[in-house]
């Protein structure tokens, strides 16, 4: 790898097509040269896909160059959604921006809000009542259920399945959102943990109304799976589809049900032991091909396990206060020093790296994102496959752009 | 197995690398996260003894960020001897000392296959006048490509060895780095859609500089 020590930091006089090619054997990425268009016929064709293309899930563009079909470059351009986050909640208090992370990814507000409340809370030393730990870990796995939900719809819409899925899998995520609209307030913008607990506790007869949903739940995911999972053309479609080794997973910072799909044993709700997740065996589906089938698989397999906590969890909570009375919302200082929090969110690792001086606001505030680091690989998934695949392969990932731009 | 103290790391990233210059950056939160600095020279030799010593394995880098400290005047309280009125007193003193402003470049470094964490590592810039450089770890650990990217884009840190170091987010022709704390926007409060208090004041002194012109 030649470095350019005195180059300028305009940036454009850096290569726009490079490669990187992840070697097995050898632990390091070296470059790679690529006979591009050798012992071809015909011409390369460099196509744009987005950044309004329906396949891209939002406003993101990747650089395809094609060959016939098979895709020899892609590169992914980002920034089209960009608001500099970050900096915006450097600008405000510590709770200002707790509304603003349920943007990032607009699916799982709620997992946002309990990441970066996580993160606020070992950066201050504050704890969180019993009860708002349970009302915690229920919104969170119901919204691994809703997320998983739709990406299975989406991936069948972009597979080619137009409507029935998805429309199938709306009808259910709407249940989930009307619990989470009653708890709330909103459908998808909750704004509702607080430094120390929840904002507020759960309504009447709220309880019966989630133990109802999780009870019928298995039934949808039945008839779901039924019509999806053994089904020929799906299986022709995404098997040995998009393949992700579990050593180029780990190297690559993959997190959530796409490393688990490689193999890999990781899931924070039991390395982190974060919340009250030890009180309730669950197991961790693990794939062992990588590919855009085991991903699927592994997230329906994820939904049959969030239920298996949420049910127990339902019956379970205690009462009492939902917020610790201890923790301020005016005047919220933190001691200065810094924190790094991070959960398991239905996308992958979400974490929230905060420094503070003393000041109410926070001095440093960075969101590490699981959607966009799980794009990193996404050219090694891609390439030697067909356009339609990287399609269905960029569907697997699981991506929402106001996380990958901020 | 439990995480050994990073005292302890230090101890031996130094005995494996040798001339590194580490020491450990103290956090005064309660969760105690503290951080091993790194001079930059070093930085990657210490950062692959770090992934590849079978006590630690931190396969997985997580998380890769820029932080901007300006120029400060840290102040201290000191206690010094002093003759008042002929009785030797003890006195308080505010000491004050100034600190140049750097960039760091951090890292959160985990186990995959261990599963503990995070060991912290961080790079230190010598300045804030550009170029500032520091050693991209990007041929370790994969998932810090797009991330230095990022911070190069938002803090204008340059990655040595960085296989692609272009701006992420914000667009090609754009000139500066907007995450530093010095960063001046743009005078752009005509576009602004709702002025009110401040903004109001700036969009209307926008205005009127147009109408004249």
């Amino acid at each position: 790898m030649s470095t350019d020590t005195e180059a300028p930091v305009d940036g454009t006089q850096f290569m726009t097509f490079h490669d990187l090619a992840y070697d097995a054997g050898k632990t390091d990425f070296q470059r790679k040269a690529q006979p591009v268009g050798q012992g071809r016929e015909g011409e390369l064709l460099e196509v744009a896909m987005g950044p309004q293309h329906p396949s891209t899930h939002g406003v993101f563009r990747m650089d395809v160059v094609l060959d016939g079909e098979t895709v020899v470059k892609l590169k992914p351009v980002f920034g089209y959604l960009h608001r500099n986050h970050e900096k915006i909640a450097e600008n405000t208090s510590y709770l200002g921006s707790m509304p603003y992370t349920d943007r990032l990814d607009y699916f799982c507000s709620l997992t946002n809000n309990w990441a970066y409340a996580l993160s606020v809370e070992k950066l201050a030393g504050l704890q969180v009542p019993e009860r708002a730990e349970y009302i915690r870990l229920i919104t969170a796995e119901l919204t691994r259920v809703l997320n998983h939900t739709c990406l299975a719809g989406f991936l069948l819409q972009d597979m080619g399945a137009l409507g029935t899925p998805l429309m199938y899998a709306f009808r259910e995520r709407e249940k989930i959102l009307d619990l989470i609209e009653s708890l709330t307030g909103a459908r998808m913008m909750c704004n509702y943990m607080r430094f120390g607990g929840c904002r507020c506790d759960l309504p009447a007869g709220w309880l019966d109304a989630a133990k109802k949903v999780v009870a019928e739940y298995p039934k949808f995911l039945d008839e779901f799976e039924t019509l999806l999972s053994g089904n020929e053309i799906l299986m022709a479609r995404t098997q040995g589809v998009g393949k992700l080794s579990a050593e180029l997973a780990v190297n690559a910072g993959i997190t959530g049900p796409m490393l688990r799909a490689s193999g890999v044993d990781y899931d924070l709700r039991k390395v982190d032991n974060y919340g009250i997740y030890s009180r309730y065996p669950f197991r961790v589906p693990l794939g062992d091909h990588g590919d855009v089938y085991d991903r699927y698989m592994i997230r329906m397999l994820e939904m049959r396990e969030s239920l298996k906590i949420l049910e127990p969890a339902l019956k379970d909570i205690p009462e009492g206060p939902v917020v610790d009375p201890k923790a301020k919302l005016r005047g919220f200082r933190p001691k200065p020093g810094e924190a790094y929090g991070r959960i398991e969110t239905p996308k992958g690792e979400l974490g929230f790296y905060l420094i503070s001086d003393g000041s109410p606001n926070p001095y440093r505030y960075r969101v590490r994102p699981p959607s966009l680091i799980n794009l990193t690989i996404l050219e090694d998934m891609c390439l030697g496959q067909t356009i339609a695949d990287a399609v269905i392969t960029l569907g697997s990932v699981d991506i929402v752009l106001g996380e990958v731009d901020r | 197995m439990p995480l050994e103290t990073l005292e302890q790391i230090l101890a031996r990233a130094g005995a494996a690398v040798p001339g590194a210059q580490l020491s450990v950056v103290k956090n005064d939160s309660p969760c105690a996260q503290h951080s091993l600095l790194v001079d930059v020279g070093h930085a990657y030799a210490v950062a692959q003894f770090l992934r590849d010593d079978p006590q630690l394995r931190l396969d997985y880098c997580s998380n890769v960020t820029g932080v901007d400290f300006l120029d400060a005047e840290l102040s201290e309280k000191v206690k010094v001897k002093k003759v008042v009125d002929g009785v030797e007193k003890e006195v308080e003193e505010v000491k004050k000392t100034k600190r140049a402003g750097y960039l760091e470049a951090v890292y959160h470094l985990y186990s995959m296959s261990l599963k503990h964490g995070p060991v912290i590592l961080r790079q230190r810039t010598p300045g804030r006048a550009d170029p500032v450089k520091v050693t991209s770890l990007t041929p370790l650990w994969r998932s810090c490509e797009f991330q230095e990217r990022e911070v190069f884009d938002l803090y204008g840190v340059l990655f040595d060895g960085h296989p692609d170091l272009r701006r992420i987010l914000m667009w090609d022709g754009f000139k500066d780095y907007p995450m530093r704390k010095d960063y001046v926007e743009p005078n752009d409060y005509e576009y602004e859609p709702t002025p009110h208090d401040e903004v109001l004041a700036k969009a209307k002194a926008h205005q009127a500089a147009e109408v004249k012109a």
